[in-house]
């Protein structure tokens, strides 16, 4: 036993995933939960629709992150598979090989929304459809920052290997806390509302919670988020493209198994 | 004859390792080449770069005439890989497999074509099942149906009958000899096998430590290196270590 043990502490010292499971989910738990328990307490909770608000959050807040997961998870199961290097060595340009992850991305959203809608409606008579067509800009932004999350996640398995997996699976969560999923980003401390800035998905929630509470659709708010979304994206495709560039000199294709 | 494969000074560093040091070599049209040498000697680096897999430090590849990264898509789709350590899905069906690559390779009717190649390599039977299921023997014909889909003009088969029982990897070889010759498909193929090699290759290039240490027909080099069999030219070449 003293040996398996042993070995067990050898295996968590070169292990991101169980350090990971150690001390990352934990954080992000304190961090998600501690704002939102701080903007309970000071918030009136007249005229506050939780059921709406919060399950509207959680419904969007999945689509972000099975957006991103379906970029990265796709490549990782062509990895899991051995099954990347006969892809490479057919004629296939990376950018169809990222397009077509995208799209299946789009395909579970589909699926993901019709679920998540239909389980909130029959059990909480939640609707999310009642944001009407203001609900085309937040998904679209929400879909294309995911993407933008999912392409930088394959660019760092490209650079580490199969080591950095559980990213496609938890570095989402990094952002969750500043991403003013459950609470406004006024509920965070004042240099942290400076990062909320810089994230498409804060913009995203803040403008949803506006509509669900009965406040003017947020142009301005989706409009920055666009713009910071577009500009994300140029950043994660010349990254991608760089880490893709590094695997084949580096003649890690093969290797990241 | 033209050359399909013509390799100009190519060279590999890994940091300070040099993995192929300058290598010089064409493979002509409608043959079979052996590419040879002991672990660690550059086959699989050498390979992976005619596949542009691997980026070289410097050299020239032309395959089928064409610089190989100016014409990538447009070579790739000429030419099939397969390979034991390479898998595919094995939670698809062997169809499915197929139906994906063939339609990567842009095959008119892809199931006409599978159909036609199942019948060849004997795995009619298989298309309906998951990949998973397959013992190695028939995984490798799936690999070499997959390899054809596109009827390519070359095929790099890196081990092909590695894991294979005797039996299987003796079919297999006939069922490569025969595509060779009806298809007139230049192969280029490694292994460790050296009788297989003897039995295959028309030329042998021998590679050792990143260097092509000779080139010739395996009746030429067994003759000149005074030995009984390839195997044995091998093991010399691969001892030398004055090379």
């Amino acid at each position: 036993m003293n040996a398996l043990l042993i070995r067990h502490l050898y295996l968590y010292r070169r292990s991101l995933p169980r350090i990971m499971d150690v001390f990352y989910w934990p954080v992000m738990d304190i961090l998600v939960w501690g704002f939102f328990s701080t903007y309970l307490e000071k918030t009136s909770m007249t005229g506050f629709n939780a059921v709406s608000v919060l399950l509207g959050a959680m419904i969007f807040w999945d689509l972000l992150n099975q957006s991103q997961k379906a970029v990265s998870v796709a490549f990782l199961e062509d990895i899991w598979e051995k099954n990347l290097i006969n892809i490479f060595v057919a004629p296939v340009r990376v950018s169809e090989f990222l397009g077509a992850t995208v799209l299946i991305g789009l395909v579970r959203i589909a699926l993901v929304s019709v679920v998540l809608g239909g389980l909130a409606f029959l059990f909480y008579h939640f609707n999310i459809f009642v944001l009407g067509l203001y609900l085309i800009p937040f998904v679209a932004n929400l879909l294309l920052f995911g993407w933008i999350l999912g392409i930088f996640t394959t660019g760092i398995i490209l650079r580490y290997g199969t080591q950095a997996q559980i990213l496609a699976f938890g570095f989402i969560f990094i952002i969750q806390p500043f991403s003013a999923v459950f609470y406004p980003i006024s509920a965070l401390p004042g240099a942290l509302q400076k990062v909320a800035f810089f994230l498409p998905s804060s913009h995203v929630f803040e403008g949803l919670r506006a509509v669900l509470l009965g406040h003017a659709f947020p142009a301005g708010p989706l409009f920055l988020a666009s713009f910071i979304n577009i500009a994300y994206l140029l950043l994660a495709l010349l990254f991608f493209m760089a880490m893709f560039r590094r695997a084949k000199i580096k003649g890690l294709l093969q290797k990241l198994d | 004859m033209s050359s399909v494969i013509e390799v100009k000074n190519l060279r590999k560093e890994f940091g300070k390792a040099v993995a192929v040091d300058g290598i010089t070599f064409s493979v002509e049209e409608g043959t079979i080449t052996g590419l040879l040498g002991p672990n660690g000697a550059g086959k699989t680096t050498t390979i992976q770069m005619l596949l542009d897999i691997i980026t070289p430090t410097s050299g020239e590849v032309f395959v089928l005439g064409k610089h190989l990264r100016e014409h990538r898509e447009e070579i790739l789709g000429q030419i099939n890989f397969s390979s034991p350590y390479v898998s595919l899905p094995l939670n698809l069906k062997v169809i499915e497999n197929l139906l994906t690559f063939a339609r990567l390779y842009g095959v008119k009717n892809p199931r006409k074509k599978i159909e036609e190649l199942a019948k060849f390599f004997e795995i009619t039977d298989l298309l309906p099942k998951r990949t998973v299921t397959l013992s190695t023997g028939q995984i490798t014909r799936v690999n070499l149906t997959k390899a054809m889909l596109n009827d390519p003009k070359l095929l790099l088969l890196d081990e092909p009958t590695a894991s294979l029982d005797p039996d299987i990897a003796d079919k297999t070889r006939k069922l490569l000899k025969q595509i060779q010759k009806e298809r007139g498909i230049t192969i280029l193929y490694t292994s460790h096998n050296m009788a297989e090699i003897e039995e295959l290759c028309e030329r042998i290039i021998f590679l050792q430590k990143g260097r092509i240490v000779d080139d010739g027909t395996p009746q030429e080099l067994v003759q000149k290196y005074g030995r009984k069999d390839l195997n044995e030219v091998f093991l010399h070449i691969a001892r030398d270590n004055t090379r």
